[in-house]
């Protein structure tokens, strides 16, 4: 399972940010996460805006990862159902993967030092899900897509 | 004896990708990895950070404890290959011999130890093996002097443990700046303050040319006279590729194992990868040791293909590392080019209060260097655009924006990079 993103709709409203942050914070509430939780929560995916262009990224779980590749402590892998997952438990903030991912998509976590990615919300991810646009999608593994 | 569709030699990134590699493609074949080191699969460069108690012995483990099960394959452990004998394809050792239908090399480095008067002591270290790690864990218990000889990220990163270890710690590097290598001027500056102001003591353009002491380390002696007193001397220069093996055989060897572009070695069915080897830079253009994690990992996944008979090539090796050092953060990716230097034109980005530093060289229109510091963030963007030779002169100045990305891109080269899946290797057509 993939999340592209369609940037001739994208509307560049960082909503999914917002929620994504949201959904990795302990309270799992807007208000809380943002006003009183500290550290505060991290989004695992960027918008990228330079208007009228704008497109969300994140972890596109790619068939040969090179953040698996430089992973020096194993914290990084590609599991059985295609995903890249990291257990931040191993995770030591060595930053190899910011070095090799080559869509920026790994983030910094300045309050653990670890990295952050997208996990696909465990298949139901919450950008996809608020998107107001409709501007992020789910292609499955396997299946033919047409990525803009 | 034994025989094996595939043998790797080599228990670390490069021999590990093999075989993750191999079972993607081939979920039959029989598997075996061999290593003189008895150790289930261990990431040597964590070793800085279990020795500074940042993680437990258990994290070191590069792959979980049931990973030879899970791959299937037989790891002989412990065995160290003394011969191989290419025509009948078999691999001797004192515990017997293995039969092999296609081996791959990845043997590592070794530190390299230069030869200096007393260096034989007790209670000197390399810093590339688990039993050399046992044994500095077992030294810090009483040392409270160290001398670590090497200026490198090696030697730099040992320094930082031993320091927040409690030790009073002194760095010796021959060139005039810790990194030299690696990175610019600039960033050296940068690196050696976060060293000071943590009180670490680096002496520069000096070499210790006499390590003094009964049985175990007592001072070291540099060239010009200085005598430093050290009950722990850490040697942390670099490694060198690890061919004894090879050596005087038929495979040919440079500084390393020569590979071509498939990781094929100058006999059949014999592949190299990793430390030991030497792959093809193509920024530098030419074959080099690049002694890095990812590119043994990425040469691993490479032989692979080429080992079950998939034409596949890596083309887009360079130069690497993610750094850090005290608080200072730093990935650097490329050429290190001087700025004075012709034929490149430098970018620069300087902000000494925020600690920021962002360095971009460039070659004909194209990315040939890169150097983050204190802003590492989405530091693979500008790699990428580096590795795909994509001619940024129409956006070049806001490489230097700390939130660089796809869309500062041009719209046809941005799509075009982001559609594309990754892969490491791409085939020429014929």
């Amino acid at each position: 399972m993939r999340i592209l993103s369609k940037p001739e709709v994208c509307i560049g409203c960082h909503l999914c940010e917002i929620w994504c942050a949201v959904a990795h914070s302990r309270s799992k509430d807007i208000i809380k996460a943002f006003l009183y939780e500290e550290p505060k929560p991290v989004s695992r995916i960027v918008v990228e805006d330079r208007m009228p262009v704008s497109f969300a990224i994140q972890c596109r779980n790619c068939d040969e990862p090179e953040c698996v590749t430089a992973c020096i402590s194993g914290a990084l892998y590609k599991d059985i159902d295609g995903r890249v997952v990291h257990d931040s438990s191993k995770c030591v903030g060595c930053y190899s993967c910011v070095m090799a991912c080559p869509y920026g998509s790994i983030r910094i976590d300045k309050s653990t030092q670890k990295v952050v990615k997208c996990d696909l919300c465990d298949g139901d991810p919450v950008c996809v899900r608020i998107c107001p646009n409709d501007a992020l999608m789910i292609v499955e593994e396997g299946e033919a897509y047409e990525e803009v | 004896m034994k025989k094996y569709d595939f043998v790797i030699i080599g228990n670390s990134a490069g021999g590990i990708g093999c075989v993750e590699t191999l079972r993607t493609l081939d979920k039959d074949a029989s598997i075996a990895v061999i290593s003189d080191e008895k150790y289930h699969t261990y990431s040597r460069a964590l070793i800085p950070y279990y020795l500074d108690g940042k993680i437990e012995f258990d994290k070191m483990y590069y792959r979980p404890l049931d990973f030879y099960e899970r791959m299937r394959v037989d790891a002989l452990l412990g065995i160290r290959i003394t011969e191989i004998d290419f025509d009948k394809k078999i691999l001797k050792s004192d515990d017997g011999v293995v039969g092999y239908g296609k081996l791959l090399l990845a043997t590592g480095g070794k530190p390299f130890v230069p030869p200096i008067e007393g260096i034989d002591k007790k209670k000197v270290f390399t810093f590339v093996k688990m039993d050399d790690v046992i044994g500095i864990k077992d030294a810090l218990q009483s040392a409270e002097k160290a001398v670590v000889l090497g200026g490198g990220v090696i030697g730099l990163m040992v320094a930082e443990v031993l320091k927040k270890r409690g030790l009073e710690v002194t760095v010796v590097e021959l060139a005039d700046r810790v990194l030299a290598p690696v990175v610019d001027r600039t960033t050296s500056m940068f690196v050696e303050d976060a060293f000071r102001e943590n009180g670490v003591k680096i002496i520069t353009g000096n070499t210790i040319k006499k390590v003094l002491g009964k049985e175990n380390v007592e001072s070291v002696v540099l060239e010009d006279g200085t005598e430093i007193p050290a009950d722990l001397l850490v040697v942390g220069i670099g490694v060198m590729p690890r061919i004894e093996l090879v050596k005087d055989t038929a495979i040919e060897t440079n500084r390393g194992i020569v590979v071509n572009s498939r990781m094929e070695t100058t006999v059949k069915d014999v592949y190299a990868c990793g430390d030991c080897a030497e792959v093809y830079d193509f920024l530098f253009d030419a074959k080099r040791p690049l002694p890095l994690w990812p590119i043994a990992y990425a040469g691993g996944r490479i032989a692979a293909f080429n080992m079950c008979g998939i034409d596949r090539e890596y083309t887009n090796a360079i130069a690497m590392n993610a750094m850090h050092f005290f608080d200072l953060y730093i990935i650097n990716a490329g050429l290190n080019v001087a700025d004075d230097e012709e034929g490149y034109e430098i970018l620069k980005k300087f902000d000494e209060e925020n600690r920021i530093y962002r360095k971009i060289v460039l070659r004909e229109g194209k990315i040939a260097g890169m150097i983050l510091v204190g802003e590492v963030e989405r530091a693979g963007v500008i790699i990428n655009l580096m590795r795909r030779e994509v001619d940024v002169i129409s956006f070049k100045e806001r490489l230097l924006d700390g939130d660089f990305g796809y869309a500062d891109l041009p719209e046809s080269i941005r799509w075009r990079l982001l559609y594309n899946d990754v892969i490491l290797g791409v085939v020429r057509e014929p």
